[in-house]
């Protein structure tokens, strides 16, 4: 049995209607961050969601966690139905479910100590009996996460980025959850400091047994962890597999005009850029039929008016696409 | 360049930081020193007062300063119609203004953090409810509105604070229901939502401390306002009873002989001028070290 | 250096905080030639946007440029009075910055913004009147079809809120390329976008450089834009250049521990299962440094030598780095 299972899973916005439109009842209008996304996450592994900015990767991420309530759907969690638990029954599953956030500098309360922060889970749930427990386990984490003792009681502007990082970490893991959601934890650090912040989440995932979501907008990372990826547009799984069936072989053509945009150091120059025509269409008002098709190189009619659904291409591969059948692929048609 | 901002010296904490900002700025902080010394002279104004306020003599009636003709050392000041002293009655008049304005302040802002919270971070029906009585409230201008409630209520010391504070806390609320709705977005605000933090503990423990500097800036320069609200009560006649000295009620007792004795009214008037002055420049040497978004 | 457009030699740029002086330019000498594309890597704290900042002008207080000479097709800019620098500012060399949104002026539209910068500093332009209204409005619509924005004629009209990422971001380059520089200083042009927009608008420099024949610094810490864009490149740490030559040799074969370091510390799918290894530690706090290797504390391969300064070494023919490992000798 899988972890987590997320069935059917939406997360619309609804505009805030005035009197004025209430009373010539003119619609809502409504923004469809997440829109009916299936997918299951195995105990012990990375799935990687990847996307670009306003695709809904960090609305879905926060809607598992419940953080935003779904508006549709259900996330069940070790056999548990996340979305049909009552405030108690929450806050008790939170201990098991955890997020680590992108920005280190948003992310910790600027007027607590180290100590008050990390150890803010532990008093949350009752996990420590005394101060004297709580000061010990919050030392252990923080020592195991590469800060120092002596930092404990100071505060988050007296740390570097990469260490504010570690900080979160701290917290998200002093309550020993099993599955955390981590959103772009490493987007807003610098190179060096990238390298270390993804060590260390490899090396507590293999010690503590974690599973994680791993939330990205940068392939070289994903395809670097991940053991499978899920890739989104608009709202939208496109396709999702085993990593090294879509970094080497990508059915749908987001997936692959995304990876052939990615700057590389190994192969300068080698692979060919497919250029996408224009920008992200707006989620309040998204395209009809396959929401890529006003940027698709290999649009047809079909593609304006049907949705596509998710079909397999391969174990475990699916994409979502109405010429999956013709076998096309941008990166062959380019290099010709 | 933010290279600065970047590296802090060790073991600074933000409060710190901004008071070591604020005691670099030499008027503020003599005018913090003037405040200070208006609130000693209230609290102990039984020892630093020369003769009892309320002592009358009617053969001092409107004795005129020390250094002027016909003036006593001793009544540097001179004396009021009745032949008080009027340094006496300054010095404890100070108690009715300092304590009313500190007293409305503090109700004031606890009222309105509690209430701004709620709305800033509750949203929905509790914004709304909370929003329209500040827009109304905002609605009345604040002295007519004071007037109206004292001549309902009658005079008296808790009916001037109860008058004052029953407007006063929209301020301070909707300050903190604005910088609730920023803080409220902030990820770590979102952090405790994770680790299951109830919505008590985030109003009061995360989000509380982080828009308090703004709360406390607009509290000392309300403040000022206040305590000369209080003297236009007592001006009209609607604030302390007499014989109770206040300065409102002194400025509005020389009304009657301002050309023979200009200063029955011009001390208690100065001394308004002097703590009011005194108080705003502080505080925004506050806003300014507190809160630099908040400085034009 | 020959050809070169601009030639920038032992600059110092320090800031005079309340904790102390920070050197955040410590010697940096660099030059661009004519036509190519420089560029300049680094983490936050590198020193890479303060150096092109002092070449602008644009250093703003408590910071300062101590020393050093900037020169610019053979003017120094150093010497040149306020008015002379605001000048060459905008009409020689153009900066764009990372973020479109703030850089832009909300309250403008576009085309008043590019118009803002030809009235300025494009002299070919009719002296007054309908003919020169006419002019700045022909020499807009071509600015921005340069950029590739459709329908420049409309789009003119509009506000920056209304423009996308991406679009914003072309629009910069479009304000920056209005009077031809002859150098674009490019910070962290494509930094907050996404990749398939960054491919587009790295691409557009590219072409514009190859069409305008200008040159390019373009400051990033991505190192697979610079492998994909750049002539040579300028590798930067705490306020020193430690590594600098043609892209294919310092990607291809570096020289310096930081250089090989931030290139295996780079998370790709090549490296898929084997550990990465990070470089460990951070950053030096610029203030108080000692006179030793500023990459010392980090270094793996350090010795006591690396406690006196190190100079540039040769590592050849246009390739050089800041490590006594090069050239044999360790004394």
């Amino acid at each position: 049995m899988s972890l987590l299972k997320v069935e059917g899973l939406s997360k619309h916005y609804e505009g805030r209607r005035g009197i004025f439109d209430r009373l010539t009842g003119a619609k809502h209008t409504v923004v469809r961050a997440v829109n009916e996304i299936n997918l299951t996450v195995e105990k012990g592994e990375i799935l990687g969601l990847i996307g670009e900015s306003g695709c809904g990767k960090s609305t879905l991420g926060r809607a598992i966690l419940r953080l935003h309530e779904p508006t549709r759907g259900e996330v069940t969690f070790d056999g548990t139905e996340v979305t049909a638990l009552d405030a108690a029954a929450l806050k008790a599953m939170r201990r098991r479910m955890q997020i680590i956030f992108q920005d280190p500098y948003a992310c910790l309360n600027p007027r607590r100590t180290v100590a008050e922060i990390v150890g803010l889970p532990l008093k949350l749930h009752g996990l420590a009996a005394n101060d004297a427990e709580l000061r010990e386990k919050v030392a252990a984490i923080c020592a195991k996460v590469g800060l120092k003792p002596g930092q404990i009681d100071r505060y988050p502007h007296q740390f570097s980025g990469g260490q504010r990082q570690r900080i979160g970490i701290a917290r998200a893991l002093i309550s020993h959850p099993e599955f955390i959601v981590c959103d772009e934890p490493v987007s807003a650090l610098d190179v060096s400091i990238q390298a270390q912040i993804i060590a260390l989440l490899l090396e507590l995932k293999r010690e503590m047994g974690l599973t994680y979501l791993f939330i990205s907008h940068d392939i070289s990372v994903i395809g670097y962890l991940a053991d499978r990826v899920a890739v989104m547009y608009l709202g939208e799984i496109v396709e999702m597999g085993p990593v090294e069936q879509i970094l080497a072989n990508p059915r749908h053509p987001y997936t692959q005009s995304l990876m052939s945009a990615v700057p590389e150091v190994d192969h300068a120059g080698r692979n060919k850029r497919i250029r996408l025509a224009g920008d992200l269409p707006s989620p309040l008002n998204p395209p009809k039929g396959c929401k890529f098709h006003t940027r698709c190189p290999l649009a047809i009619d079909a593609c304006r008016s049907q949705q596509p659904g998710a079909e397999t291409v391969g174990p475990g591969h699916t994409a979502a696409c109405h010429r999956l059948a013709e076998n096309l692929s941008l990166l062959d048609e380019t290099q010709a | 360049m933010s290279l600065a901002a970047e590296t802090p010296a060790a073991s600074e904490t933000i409060l710190r930081r901004n008071l070591a900002t604020f005691t670099g700025n030499r008027l503020a902080m003599l005018c913090a020193l003037i405040v200070v010394l208006f609130v000693v002279m209230a609290v102990f104004a039984p020892w630093i007062a020369p003769h009892d306020p309320n002592e009358t003599d009617l053969f001092r009636r409107l004795q005129p300063p020390g250094w002027m003709a016909g003036g006593e050392w001793s009544y540097v000041l001179g004396c009021d119609a009745l032949g008080r002293d009027i340094l006496s009655r300054i010095v404890y008049g100070a108690r009715i203004s300092i304590f009313i304005g500190i007293v409305v302040i503090l109700v004031a802002t606890t009222i309105g953090i509690l209430a701004g919270l709620a709305a800033g971070y509750l949203r929905g029906w509790v914004d709304m409810l909370i929003s329209r009585i500040v827009d109304i409230l905002l609605g009345f201008p604040y002295l007519i509105f004071a007037i109206g409630l004292m001549a309902m209520m009658g005079p008296g010391l808790w009916n001037i604070i109860f008058a004052l504070a029953y407007k006063e806390w929209v301020i301070p609320a909707r300050v903190v229901r604005g910088e609730t709705l920023v803080t409220r977005e902030l990820e770590y605000v979102e952090a405790a939502r994770a680790l299951g933090a109830s919505r008590g503990h985030i109003m009061l423990r995360e989000i509380l401390p982080n828009v308090l500097s703004p709360v406390i800036v607009v509290a000392t320069i309300r403040m000022a306002h206040v305590i000369i609200l209080e003297a236009s009560l007592s001006f009209l006649g609607l604030g302390v009873q007499p014989p109770t000295a206040s300065w409102g009620s002194m400025v509005a007792d020389g009304r009657a002989f301002m050309l023979e004795a200009w200063w029955v009214s011009t001390f208690p008037g100065l001394a308004i001028l002097f703590l009011v002055l005194a108080i705003n420049v502080a505080s925004q040497g506050l806003r300014d070290a507190f809160d630099p978004r908040f400085s034009e | 250096m020959k050809d070169a457009l601009l030639e920038v030699r032992d600059l110092r740029t320090v800031f005079e905080t309340r904790a102390g002086r920070i050197c955040a330019v410590d010697g940096v000498s660099v030059a661009v030639r004519r036509g190519e594309c420089l560029g300049i890597v680094g983490e936050s704290g590198s020193g890479k946007s303060v150096t092109f900042a002092s070449v602008m002008g644009l250093v703003k207080a408590p910071g300062r440029i101590e020393s050093g000479t900037i020169v610019f097709d053979g003017r120094d800019l150093r010497g040149l009075s306020p008015r002379q620098m605001r000048a060459v500012r905008g009409r020689d060399i153009a900066m764009t910055m990372q973020d479109a949104l703030t850089a832009l002026n909300p309250a403008l539209s576009v085309g008043e913004q590019i118009a803002e910068v030809l009235e300025a500093h494009d002299e070919t332009l009719p002296a007054r009147g309908a003919a020169r209204r006419k002019a700045i409005r022909k020499a807009s619509i071509e600015m921005l079809g340069l950029v590739g924005i459709p329908s420049a004629e409309t789009r003119l009209r509009q506000y920056p809120h209304e423009f996308s990422g991406g679009m914003r971001q072309r629009i910069m380059i479009a304000i920056a390329l209005a009077c031809r520089p002859k150098l674009l200083i490019a910070d962290e042009p494509t930094t907050a976008l996404d990749v398939t927009i960054q491919a587009q608008v790295l691409e557009l420099i590219s072409d514009i450089r190859a069409k305008l024949g200008m040159s390019v610094a373009l400051i990033t810490h991505d190192l697979g834009v610079v492998a994909e864009h750049c002539d040579r490149v300028m590798v930067m740490y705490a306020g020193q250049v430690v590594e600098e030559g043609p892209t294919t040799e310092v990607i291809g074969a570096p020289k310096h521990p930081y250089t090989q370091g931030l290139l295996a510390s780079i998370p790709r799918p090549a490296l898929r299962g084997q550990p990465i290894h990070p470089i460990e530690g951070q950053v030096p706090d610029l203030i108080g440094l000692a006179p030793q290797c500023r990459f010392y504390s980090r270094c793996t391969q350090r010795r006591e030598a690396c406690l006196a300064p190190v100079e540039m070494r040769a590592a050849g023919p246009a390739h050089n780095a800041r490590c006594i490992l090069i050239g044999g000798d360790e004394e």
